[in-house]
């Protein structure tokens, strides 16, 4: 174990060192490279030219690397993959994707993560709007702020254990322990196994999503009301709106854009949930979602290459519409500089 | 602030907005606690009452055996036998006692209790019991009497002991750390020069590299696994090296982190102001020499925040761990020793309470520790989108 961490120390330190060296030896060998003569100065311009054209390269040398390795053509791999067998080795044309149409746990996969994304997204982001709006004007709205954040810190398998705690039955006449099934009881319902319960264990799964991604949400929304003009809602009130006129006639529309950011961000993320699914359930009692069902199939059976691609690919076609609209944006304020 | 001041003027009454988020905060903060409070409660305890009550002490149900017939006295008619029922136990206070396993709560404490056959039994709060009966005592063991014992609080720090050696999770905790460190700190240092490239440096392409770097940010990880685990495979088996390695994971979450932090980074950079750069230019500085002199001290908030992201992010992943590093026990990292623990050790809460609490308290700490900077990087990132 301690020699563990040596290395592990030593490889941090290397690996710094290594970059850094990269970095510094590639541009020593650029000025060695294209000289920058005193006594010759169309020689020096040609070569300062020279070096501005390589350098870019260099500083993004192994980024690019990394990106291109890792998701230019990974991506452009699985697309291929998905056309063929489960070795990766025969091509079977659109075998996969009828597969895909017929079998039943992938549709039910597909209406849970549906039903996901219907309710996270709009989940948060509601819950979020509300705690920004309300901490926003108490004295200690910021230690209520970080308590409500703090689930971001908390890892999904982590989450998972808390929630399942929450969750847990005991059946017979033992004594509750899970929190949610004493307060049924102490209410006069009856205990449940909450996680097993079909159709509904999807939405207590979900609940651990939401906890966990209000406090972003809230964060988010938080600092957008801040940045509203106050002449707007000093106007509204001289024209005697109410409060609840004021919130959603004048404060909401004005931050619609940092909602549609906060509302794709948590639509992402709920497309790659996966740790909440395997830990609580592991797909069973009809709580399968796509990236579970992916990796399940990378797995099962000594892996089918060609079924898990076509499930990548469905979350990655779900995502391209978000993916095209940032592109977009980030060119527009490009173009703005 | 200055929107919510003109608000509060007409607003709902204070009262109720102070009570509303006092109720959020205690539902976000109650799940938390609860394996907070159950991971320093002893097995028996959890099982047999909700952690909710563990300060108030528990009523545990417990079996004791009175004394034997031959150490009965005689007075008068009656024969009577006495002691205490925590003889040889760890004490407690009794609550209520039954002569039957479905009735530990059937008499009251400190008054006689007629339990048939002429045989009275009183037993006090301290445990001392009188047992009488108007008949000599059969002889035998001695009778079997329940009783619902409230056992004062206590805590014990025995289950955290357990998990970190038994269990396996302190060989994860470094395991975590071997991971999670090197895989911050990579990242950054490509992802500044690739950012300052971006910024500040002029060549054809720039535009379309920097849309590759915005559509990349949201490519799901899903799409990269299979190939990746071909690839990898593939070159473990050519050289003759294990294909499941730290360096194989540390290579990955630094791709996978690239795409934001080039972005974040370069947001920041291209926002330094322009004078500072050119003067140096001037003055004759390289942009080696800018960028490590000027650039990386100066964008020292941004890099903070991504790699408060990336600590987060690459210390509580389990996907990647798991396809790139494996399952094996010593390879096993925090987040998937918690999940193999979820599979084994079902109902044993006071091994999964502490075993979530070591994985969730490093990123709490930095979490609190370092928050300004993360509310920073998450505005940089989403806010400027909109």
């Amino acid at each position: 174990m301690i020699s563990q961490i040596v290395s592990a120390v030593g490889v941090v330190i290397a690996g710094v060192f290594v970059c850094a060296l990269y970095y510094w030896l590639s541009d020593k060998i650029l000025q060695a490279v294209f000289p920058v003569p005193v006594d010759n100065v169309r020689a020096a311009s040609v070569n300062l030219n020279r070096r501005a054209m390589v350098r870019p390269w260099l500083f993004l040398g192994p980024a690019l690397i990394l990106l291109l390795v890792y998701l230019v053509y990974p991506v452009v791999a699985t697309f291929i993959l998905s056309f063929y067998d489960r070795s990766g080795g025969n091509f079977v044309g659109l075998a996969n994707y009828r597969w895909a149409i017929q079998d039943a746990q992938f549709r039910q996969s597909i209406f849970n993560n549906i039903l996901w994304l219907a309710v996270v997204p709009a989940a948060c982001t509601f819950f979020g709007l509300v705690i920004a709006v309300l901490t926003d004007r108490i004295w200690w709205g910021n230690i209520a702020k970080s308590l409500i954040f703090m689930p971001m810190a908390i890892s999904f398998v982590g989450a998972s254990v808390i929630w399942k705690f929450i969750y847990e039955y005991r059946g017979g006449s033992e004594t509750q322990i899970g929190l949610l099934n004493a307060i049924v009881q102490a209410i006069g319902g009856s205990p449940q196994v909450w996680i097993s319960l079909p159709f509904w264990n999807n939405f207590f799964l979900m609940a651990i999503l939401v906890w966990i991604q209000t406090g972003f949400a809230m964060v988010i929304l938080s600092a957008a009301l801040r940045g509203i003009p106050e002449e707007t809602i000093e106007a509204a009130v001289i024209d005697g709106a109410s409060g609840w006129q004021i919130f959603w006639k004048i404060m909401v529309p004005q931050i619609w854009g940092t909602i549609a950011v906060v509302w794709t961000t948590i639509t992402i993320l709920v497309l790659k949930v996966f740790d909440i699914v395997l830990t609580m359930t592991n797909g069973q009692w009809n709580t399968m979602v796509l990236a579970n069902l992916m990796f399940d199939w990378m797995f099962r059976g000594g892996g089918d290459s060609g079924r898990s691609a076509v499930i990548a690919l469905i979350i990655m076609a779900a995502v391209t519409p978000i993916m095209i609209w940032n592109i977009r944006q980030a060119n527009k304020e490009m173009g703005g500089h | 602030m200055r929107a919510a001041a003109s608000l509060r003027r007409i607003g709902l009454p204070r009262l109720v907005v102070h009570l509303s988020v006092l109720v959020i905060c205690i539902i976000w903060l109650i799940p938390t606690l609860g394996i907070l409070v159950t991971s320093f409660r002893e097995a028996g305890q959890i099982t047999a009452s909700g952690w909710w009550t563990a300060f108030t002490g528990a009523a545990e149900t417990s079996a004791a055996r009175l004394g034997e017939a031959s150490t009965a006295k005689q007075n008068g008619a009656t024969y009577v036998i006495s002691g205490s029922v925590f003889e040889g136990g760890k004490g407690g206070t009794v609550r209520a006692f039954g002569t039957r396993v479905a009735a530990p709560t059937e008499f009251a404490v400190g008054k006689a209790a007629d339990i048939g056959d002429g045989e009275t039994l009183t037993i006090n709060e301290d445990g001392s019991y009188t047992y009488s009966k108007n008949a000599p005592f059969e002889a035998g063991r001695g009778k079997r009497v329940y009783l619902s014992v409230a056992t004062p609080p206590s805590f014990t720090t025995e289950n955290y002991r357990t998990v970190l050696t038994s269990q396996g999770i302190g060989q994860s905790f470094v395991n975590s750390l071997t991971v999670a460190v090197p895989a911050t700190i990579i990242p950054i240092l490509i992802a500044a020069f690739a950012a300052y490239a971006l910024s500040w440096m002029e060549f054809p392409g720039r535009a379309l590299i920097i849309a590759l770097v915005v559509g990349l940010i949201v490519v799901p990880l899903q799409m990269s696994l299979i190939p990746l685990l071909k690839m990898y495979n593939e070159i473990g088996s050519f050289f003759g090296v294990p294909s499941r390695s730290y360096a194989g994971i540390w290579l990955a979450h630094s791709a996978f982190g690239m795409p934001l932090a080039i972005y974040l980074l370069r947001n920041y950079i291209a926002g330094l102001p322009r004078e500072i750069i050119e003067s140096a230019r001037v003055d004759g500085a390289s942009d080696f020499e800018i960028f490590v002199k000027i650039i990386l001290p100066l964008s020292f908030p941004a890099l903070a925040s991504f790699s408060i992201f990336q600590f987060l992010w690459t210390w509580n992943d389990l996907l990647v761990a798991m396809v790139f590093l494996g399952t094996g026990k010593d390879q096993l990292v925090l987040t998937g020793a918690l999940n193999a623990l979820l599979g084994s050790m079902g109902g044993k809460w006071e091994i999964l309470t502490a075993s979530a609490f070591i994985t969730i308290v490093v990123p709490i700490i930095v979490f609190f520790a370092l928050q300004r900077y993360l509310v920073r990087g998450l505005l940089a990132g989403s806010v400027k989108g909109g």
